[in-house]
């Protein structure tokens, strides 16, 4: 059908939901004209085409190619942000540019960090994993050793607990994606299964715990349930195929699916098996929110449920009216994204959205949706359904059972509580412009 | 018979791949054997019952000069907060979803704070106190906030039975996934 004409009928596509959403068959009955009309945030789609010369890159040949590549020059500005760049005694954190990039891998250079005291700089050569407490026998684990046992590789997102926490303040902050949910990435992992190591040292029947520790300046500690240990714990040692970045806990990182970033100990160099949670610092005072009723949740686990729109979304100016696809991604601790929902009018009419295979476990599914936008305001959300049939909250149920701020927050990278799973709104003026509301 | 032959050849077959799997399983035997002993000086845990507490003590008056000279810099005078949180003091839980936890407000372990100190403080220097400071700025910081008298002495026996304003405050999110 399509190939017979220079470009879809796009008037013909169905239409899925108001204010121009159209039914994400259409990505498959037009096939790659359609994909290739729908080009993203900077082409206009009525632009006459001007006749072609060579460039001046075509005309000679290119550069050397390095031993180890890095992006485009033209790719300089697709960077992590930084809040501590100088390294000052307080936390550091480098957050992903959702914005700018697509798929469901993080790059390793643009993964997420937090950092409380720096990324040490571990020789791997002296790194060893000791792993002792409620054990049978206490056991040492060189780099080495673990490198010879058999390996397991699954793509899985890792996520702060404190990720989207802006969405806290009583007022939409204004900020990008990146500012906004920066905290969570998604790579392959490859390492070995705890569980295989924990067997190897005998496990003790009164261990119900073992506190996890790294080899950083903090020695940032964390408390595990056993079974999480003996369901899907990993000490990775890959990330994306290569060895873990500094950042990410090089040489070895302990890998909890799903789970609250921090709990997921870098440069991990201990395990200890014990019969009682340690309340550690992180646990007992930082991952623990509070509640309107001033209690407090304690070992929050779980990063559920969440989807968030990255095409469009502030700092993407839309290019006049026309064809766009919206795009973004979802993920839950409890199994695989089952359906995504999207509107563009604020919540009135939605549309399902199509998931990209393959749809895993744990990890960002990205899903897709092609948009007329007729030129006129818009507002779009995403809202998320898992396997285990958990739905992503409105932000409504979020704040009646977890309260917001008195005054608004005007720094982005605050963290004025933790575990925010609700939808967020991009609304878009008639200049393009793509801003943060609550809808 | 062919039944009964097919039943013995099924467990001939199974008694082969336990013997199989058991081979398998020992053959991945790569850590290297530890002491506790060996491991002593990495093990720095301490559990909100006491367990891994060192022998020492210290007192809020000892504590109050080591404060001074090695956590005032950041922590402020008497640990009022400067470039780093107060330790002092505390809003109530019910100020709002963003009020600063503090050690008054909110830490339900006394454990803890020997725990951190040791491990994480002084910042630019962690894990160069001794025991008998750890105990004597725990005991500081205690007392600052009233949890604690002036003249109490913490140590192994003391310091958990240390029960703080908070200790009740917390709902596990998800409970049955505490083990």
């Amino acid at each position: 059908m399509s190939h017979q004409q220079p470009r879809p009928a796009v008037d013909n596509l169905e239409i899925a939901a108001g204010n121009g959403l159209l039914h994400r068959r259409a990505f498959l009955t037009s096939g790659a004209a359609l994909a290739a009309a729908i080009t993203g945030f900077t082409l206009s789609d009525t632009a006459e085409a001007q006749q072609l010369t060579d460039a001046p890159w075509s005309t000679k040949p290119g550069i050397p190619i390095p031993e180890y590549a890095t992006p485009s020059s033209f790719e300089k500005h697709v960077v992590r942000t930084l809040t501590n760049p100088r390294g000052e005694p307080r936390t550091q954190h480098a957050r992903t540019p959702h914005h700018l990039l697509n798929g469901t891998f993080t790059p390793n250079g643009l993964h997420f960090v937090i950092s409380h005291s720096g990324a040490p700089d571990i020789d791997p050569a002296q790194h060893v994993l000791v792993i002792h407490g409620l054990v049978k026998r206490p056991l040492e684990f060189t780099l080495d050793a673990l490198g010879r046992y058999p390996m397991t590789s699954r793509m899985t997102f890792v996520e702060c607990g404190g990720n989207s926490a802006a969405l806290f303040s009583n007022e939409p902050v204004q900020a990008s994606a990146q500012a906004i949910h920066g905290l969570v990435s998604c790579a392959e992992w490859t390492g070995v299964m705890l569980s295989t190591l924990l067997q190897e040292a005998g496990i003790d029947p009164k261990a119900k715990w073992l506190i996890a520790e790294g080899a950083d300046s903090l020695a940032l500690s964390r408390s595990v349930p056993i079974s999480k240990a003996l369901d899907d714990a990993m000490v990775a040692l890959y990330q994306n195929g290569e060895r873990l970045m500094p950042g990410n806990g090089y040489p070895m990182r302990l890998l909890l699916p799903g789970w609250e970033g921090n709990m997921n100990v870098k440069w991990l160099r201990r395990i200890k098996l014990v019969d009682q949670p340690g309340m550690s610092y992180y646990e007992a005072r930082t991952y623990a929110p509070i509640l309107p009723n001033g209690k407090a949740y304690q070992f929050y686990f779980l990063q559920e449920v969440k989807s968030f729109i990255t095409h469009p979304s502030p700092g993407l100016k839309m290019n006049g009216p026309g064809f766009y696809e919206v795009s973004g991604v979802a993920y839950s601790a409890t199994g695989r994204i089952a359906k995504v929902m999207v509107t563009a009018d604020g919540g009135k009419t939605w549309a399902e959205a199509a998931l990209q295979e393959p749809v895993l476990s744990k990890a960002f599914t990205r899903f897709r949706l092609p948009w007329k936008w007729e030129g006129g305001p818009a507002v779009l959300q995403s809202r998320a359904w898992d396997e285990a049939g958990n739905v992503q909250p409105t932000r409504a149920e979020v704040i009646a059972r977890r309260g917001q701020t008195k005054t608004p927050v005007t720094n982005p990278a605050a963290f004025p509580s933790q575990h925010y799973n609700g939808p967020t709104s991009w609304a878009i003026d008639r200049t393009g412009e793509v801003k943060h509301v609550y809808a | 018979m062919s039944t009964r032959r097919r039943g013995v050849h099924a467990s001939v077959v199974l008694a082969a791949l336990f013997v199989f799997m058991f081979a398998f399983v020992s053959a991945q035997d790569l850590g290297k054997a530890i002491s506790e002993a060996d491991v002593a000086v990495w093990d720095i845990s301490i559990l909100p019952d006491g367990t891994g507490l060192p022998p020492g003590s210290g007192t809020p008056e000892q504590g109050s000069k080591i404060f001074a000279a090695k956590c005032a810099v950041c922590h402020g005078e008497n640990g009022k907060g400067a470039s780093a949180a107060a330790l002092v003091g505390g809003e109530p839980l019910t100020s709002g979803i963003e009020t600063a936890k503090t050690v008054a407000n909110f830490w339900p372990y006394s454990t803890t704070i020997f725990d951190f100190t040791r491990r994480a403080m002084p910042w630019p220097r962690p894990r160069t106190l001794t025991n008998e400071e750890v105990y004597a700025l725990t005991a500081f910081i205690l007392a600052q906030n009233k949890i604690i008298g002036a003249d109490a002495v913490m140590n192994a026996q003391t310091l958990p039975k240390v029960r703080m304003p908070n200790r009740d405050g917390f709902i596990p999110r998800f409970p049955e996934r505490i083990p």
